[in-house]
């Protein structure tokens, strides 16, 4: 990454329009503004056209021969498979509602990054090819014809989009402009164009089960690093069992919980708790992976990689499946895959063998999220937890755009968390739940070459960050969503400096109390207790 | 720029061309060939376009959700925000349909880096003046239905009534024909000068604008200025209604223009962004409830040959690493 600016300057971003019309500006690849392309054996991998070293940068970027009959051919394709591409090319106003509420936009001002535009580069291929009006009128009507320039404009703004769908909450046709970016993402990849940080997780997770390609018993030596602190933290030794058959239950998370800070707190946290309830809940590698790459290439892969939950869970016999803390893995679950992979008739409605509530809102898919679970242990009065131990800590919510916009889970966390700190306060009402800004990092766009425009596109989430920070005190932002862990430290670091980022379970896990326990001294990330500094040293 | 200054020239050649013509004794071709050529061309234009968007497969539930999801029996649902049944869909459609929703939500960017933050003020404007234009737009429409429904049913005198309550001048003056101006105006002006949605309108933007704008005016010199025989202009929209056209004379140019403009909205409007009309119903984020994991939602096309890279095919690449890290597995090696 080039050396960024700091905040202040960051903050003064230019939105004056350039004087060009947008359809003359040609897009600018710079380190820091793309993500590396896929590499090619992980493309031969997968099987996916069109395996070759290319640079963004350079201008031949190597596309087959026939490039522009296989995207007019896919467009057809599309245009047949999904009514909502159909319906969104249509039926823009242009109004503009959305223009200014993309956090990309926002953070760099530029207007291709407006979701309406983002939009326009595909809409306007889409009229140059397959409506007869516009192809008469040409650019008058906003149609233009395919060209490599147009290939390469979408590689740089559908991925420079998280698939947040923050556009889509405003605008008055609800057109989705993450289910365009999906759809012109599937596009490019029919030509070779796409990005290393989503094929080669999609590959690890095909055959590792994992994105990081965690092979089994290394992630098993993972596990046992961690039982073996959570022994170091609170004198038990919780046992978790891996591919058990007859399990009541099957837990899958992200994996990114087990391999990294502070993920791994929260996957400590999952443990504690499982072994707190003595809940009957299996593991395994193989569908070790909560969150969906495939997701962000094409149907056919989102479909491939989600059916493993469904596969592992019957081969295992449990009668239904918890998911752990993922923002993807839930917009995937909750509105894909009982669509792709279901009816999960193997499975049995989820009720929960401490309070016997019947979780009804999953009784299609069998897949709760632990976080309902949880909020019914609490509400039921069957977790004892003890706030002062997450004491010193001022809360705020992280709202993930995919639990938010995609499913609607807002209460469910914020009451956890209200039992696990003493101190909790939003952020401004505009930039949460509903209207929450993304991260940066969605949509496999969390890789290093990115960072600088992922912590522009942070402005908006920075900001009210570092606005509670310097009102009320907050330490500490909670959130769901393992891309979020990985991504908001970094913009915490830099937008909001001294803020620390937790996931939920890793606070539950911090305030559990055990019947007749040892007395704790150390929360999960193995730091001094309030009040009982200096008590390390004394053991 | 471009496409402002193309699509005014456009209405301007539009408008030109029954003013002179019609005088020039083509009053039987604006008054009777090119209303049916329209109205031909709107409704098998508008069907046809409907028609391709429903039969198109919507392959998975998409909801867009805007507040908290059915969940357990305390947590309280956000139900037409994030609707969990068709009921409740329905109200969250009516008042996207009815109230523009959505737009009510609009909020402004205000990013102020002297003072380090960046904040989003509602902005209702958009909402105020669309809803505005659109409602107006539909009275006038309805108002309209008088030039040839006889006896005029009450509803219409009714609306009538109430929208001349001011009885200002003569012919009294409709406030509907006042919003409908500001509403159009608004749009039109915000086009112009907010400097973002100027960099994304097209010819295609404006256009539209325009031709309703000129049909507005126009109107509004018949009725205001004109003067123009309604008696006549009934006589002939019964006419055409019933199928046996009739010109009557002394109908002044300025009906023909009036009219044309109004032919030219029809034909133009199936093969334009105006179908949001029709589309806004089919929009798969706000038609489809977010109960994904309660039923399931069938894609037509869902292929069950995609199968996961399988847990056996897993085992047979792992055995031995599993094996030792004491891992169970299904076949020994
Ligand atoms: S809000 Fe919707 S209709 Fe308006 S410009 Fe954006 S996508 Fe188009
Ligand atoms: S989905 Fe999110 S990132 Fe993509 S255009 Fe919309 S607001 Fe921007």
């Amino acid at each position: 990454m080039s050396k960024m600016a700091p905040p202040e300057e960051v903050m003064n971003v230019n939105y004056s329009t350039p004087a060009e019309p947008w359809m003359d500006v040609k897009p600018e690849f710079k380190l820091g503004n793309y993500s590396y392309p896929g590499k090619p054996d992980v493309l031969k991998y997968l099987g996916l056209p069109n395996p070759r070293d290319w640079n963004p940068e350079e201008e031949d970027w190597k596309l087959p021969p026939d490039w522009r009959e296989i995207i007019t051919d896919g467009f057809r394709e599309l245009l047949k498979k999904y009514r909502s591409l159909k319906v969104f090319m249509d039926v823009c106003v242009r109004c503009g509602a959305c223009a200014d509420k993309c956090h990309f936009y926002i953070g760099s001002g530029d207007p291709k990054n407006m979701p309406v535009l983002r939009a326009e580069l595909l809409r306007s291929i889409y009229r140059g090819e397959f409506t007869v009006a516009a192809k008469i009128l040409g650019k008058l009507a906003g149609a233009r014809k395919l060209e490599e320039d147009v290939i390469k404009e979408w590689f740089m703004y559908f991925y420079q989009c998280t698939q947040c769908r923050r556009c889509s909450l405003y605008c008055p046709y609800g057109i989705d402009t993450a289910e365009i970016t999906f759809l012109a993402r599937d596009l490019m990849n029919r030509i070779g164009v796409n990005i290393n940080w989503i094929l080669e997780p999609v590959a690890n997770c095909n055959r590792t089960g994992n994105h990081l390609g965690i092979q089994p018993h290394a992630f098993k030596d993972m596990m046992d690093f961690l039982v073996d602190d959570i022994e170091t933290i609170t004198g038990r030794r919780v046992e978790p069992t891996f591919h058990r058959k007859g399990a009541e239950i099957l837990f899958i998370t992200p994996s990114g919980d087990i391999f990294a800070e502070p993920g791994i707190y929260t996957f400590m946290g999952y443990l504690l708790l499982f072994d707190y309830l003595d809940l009957d809940v299996t593991w395994s590698t193989y569908a070790s992976e909560g969150g969906n790459f495939g997701s962000f290439t094409n149907d056919k892969w989102m479909k491939k990689l989600n059916a493993k939950m469904y596969h592992e869970a019957q081969r295992l016999g449990v009668k239904y499946i918890i998911g752990g803390e993922c923002g993807h893995m839930w917009r995937v679950l909750n509105q894909f895959m009982d669509t792709m992979n279901g009816p999960a008739d193997f499975l049995e409605v989820p009720k929960s063998p401490i309070t016997g509530t019947v979780f009804n809102n999953a009784k299609s898919t069998k897949m709760i999220h632990l976080v309902e679970f949880t909020a019914d242990l609490i509400k039921n009065n069957k977790l004892k937890l003890d706030k002062s131990r997450n004491a010193g800590i001022v809360a705020t919510w992280h709202d993930s755009c995919n639990t938010s916009r995609g499913m609607g889970f807002f209460d469910e966390p914020r009451y956890v968390l209200q039992n696990v700190v003493e101190k909790f306060v939003d952020m401004p009402s505009q930039t949460i739940r509903e209207q929450t800004f993304c991260c940066g990092g969605g949509a496999g766009l969390n890789n290093g070459e990115f960072t600088e425009m992922r912590l522009r596109g942070g402005l908006p989430r920075g900001n009210a960050l570092n606005y509670v920070q310097e009102k009320f005190g907050v330490n500490t932002m909670s959130c769901i969503c393992a891309i979020d862990r990985a991504t908001l430290p970094g913009l915490a670091d830099y937008w909001a400096p001294g803020v620390t980022v937790t996931g939920l379970h890793e606070l539950v896990g911090n305030a559990l109390v055990f019947e007749g326990e040892e007395e704790r001294t150390m929360n999960l990330r193995q730091e001094d207790l309030p009040g009982i500094e200096g008590s390390e040293e004394e053991e | 720029m471009a496409g402002l200054v193309t699509a005014l020239l456009a209405v301007a050649a539009l408008a030109a061309l029954p003013a002179l013509g019609a005088g020039a004794g083509m009053a039987k071709v604006f008054g009777t060939i090119v209303p049916y050529v329209a109205v031909a061309i709107f409704v098998a234009g508008f069907i046809k376009k409907v028609i391709g968007w429903a039969s198109t497969p919507q392959p998975f539930s998409i909801a867009t959700t805007g507040g908290q999801q059915y969940s357990l029996p305390w947590v309280k649902q956000a139900k037409f925000d994030n609707p969990s049944t068709p009921g409740q869909t329905f109200i969250r459609m009516a008042l996207e349909v009815l109230c523009f929703r959505s737009l009510f939500r609009n909020t402004k960017l205000d990013n102020r880096p002297e003072e380090g933050r960046v904040a989003y003020g509602s902005d209702k404007s958009l909402w105020l003046f669309s809803l505005m234009f659109h409602y107006s737009f539909l009275i006038v429409f309805i108002r309209h239905f008088r030039f040839f429904l006889e006896p005029v049913p009450m509803v219409i005198t009714g609306v009538e009534f109430v929208d001349s309550i001011l009885q200002i001048g003569v012919p009294t003056l409709y406030l509907t024909d006042v919003f409908f101006v500001v509403g159009v105006t608004f749009l039109l002006a915000r086009r112009i000068y907010d400097p973002k949605v100027n960099y994304i309108s097209l010819a295609s933007d404006f256009f539209p604008l325009f031709l309703i704008l000129a049909i507005a005016l126009s109107g509004i010199y018949m009725r205001y200025f004109a003067k123009v025989d309604v008696i006549a202009i009934k006589q002939l929209v019964i006419g055409l209604v019933s199928f046996k056209p009739v010109i009557p004379p002394n109908i002044d140019w300025s009906f023909y223009m009036h009219f044309f403009l109004v032919c030219v909205l029809w034909a133009y409007f199936p093969f334009s962004k105006l179908m949001h009309l029709g589309g806004v119903f089919l929009s798969p984020t706000r038609n489809l409830p977010n109960n994904t994991r309660m039923e399931r939602y069938i894609n037509p096309w869902n292929d069950p040959s995609i199968k996961p890279h399988s847990y056996a095919d897993y085992e047979d690449d792992f055995r031995e690493k599993m094996i030792e890290a004491g891992l169970p597995v299904d076949k020994e090696a």
